[in-house]
């Protein structure tokens, strides 16, 4: 079997990547413009803002953490990290009242998706900003 | 806040757009191949959708 060839690349201070990553997850797309890759942060913003608000428009349900057997766990909990994701559109959809009791129908379950959808993609675009913040990629 | 009312369609093509983006953004080294990555994301989204569609359609009877 080929042994592939790994460099293991030391972790960065955290004063390196720490801001950008925060500010990611605040707003989407932040992390990035603190980096200076604008077009990156702008799409990034658009898209995570756009699938959020579609999600709220949609009627979409949000998470609470609930424990009982290990689907409920599961689904409630990791449905809740991923609306968690999406930071101060979260954070601020929940003060402000927006959030959803659970419904019946189709386009409320796309809303409920695409909200933690949304917050899943956020953390993606988190780890590309450490990514880049760390030097690992332009 | 106005509410959005979709079809099944519609939505999965919205869910495609923005995922495809972000896909494309974050995946590449250079522009050129995130434009590529994305674009072929969001082919490969709109083309399992017909087919997951077709497949539905025939598997009801």
């Amino acid at each position: 079997m080929a042994k592939e060839k790994e460099t293991k690349r030391p972790m960065p201070a955290v004063s390196v990547w720490a801001p950008a990553v925060a500010l990611g997850w605040l707003v989407p797309g932040a992390g990035h413009l603190l980096l200076k890759k604008t077009g990156r942060g702008v799409l990034l913003l658009l898209a995570v803002t756009g699938m959020f608000l579609s999600g709220l428009m949609m009627r979409g349900a949000m998470f609470q953490p609930q424990t009982g057997d290990l689907l409920t766990t599961l689904i409630n909990t990791g449905g809740f990290v991923g609306d968690l994701g999406s930071g101060l559109l979260y954070l601020l959809s929940v003060w402000l009242g927006y959030n959803q009791p659970d419904m019946a129908g189709h386009v409320h379950d796309y809303g409920t998706k695409f909200l933690v959808t949304a917050g899943l993609l956020n953390v993606l675009a988190m780890v590309d900003a450490f990514e880049i913040a760390a030097g690992r990629k332009s | 806040m106005p509410k959005m009312n979709l079809t099944h369609f519609e939505a999965a093509v919205l869910f495609s757009l923005f995922t495809s983006v972000v896909l494309g953004v974050v995946t590449k080294q250079n522009d050129r191949d995130r434009l590529h990555y994305g674009v072929y994301v969001f082919i490969c989204f709109v083309v399992a959708l017909f087919g997951l569609g077709w497949l539905m359609y025939f598997g009801h009877g």
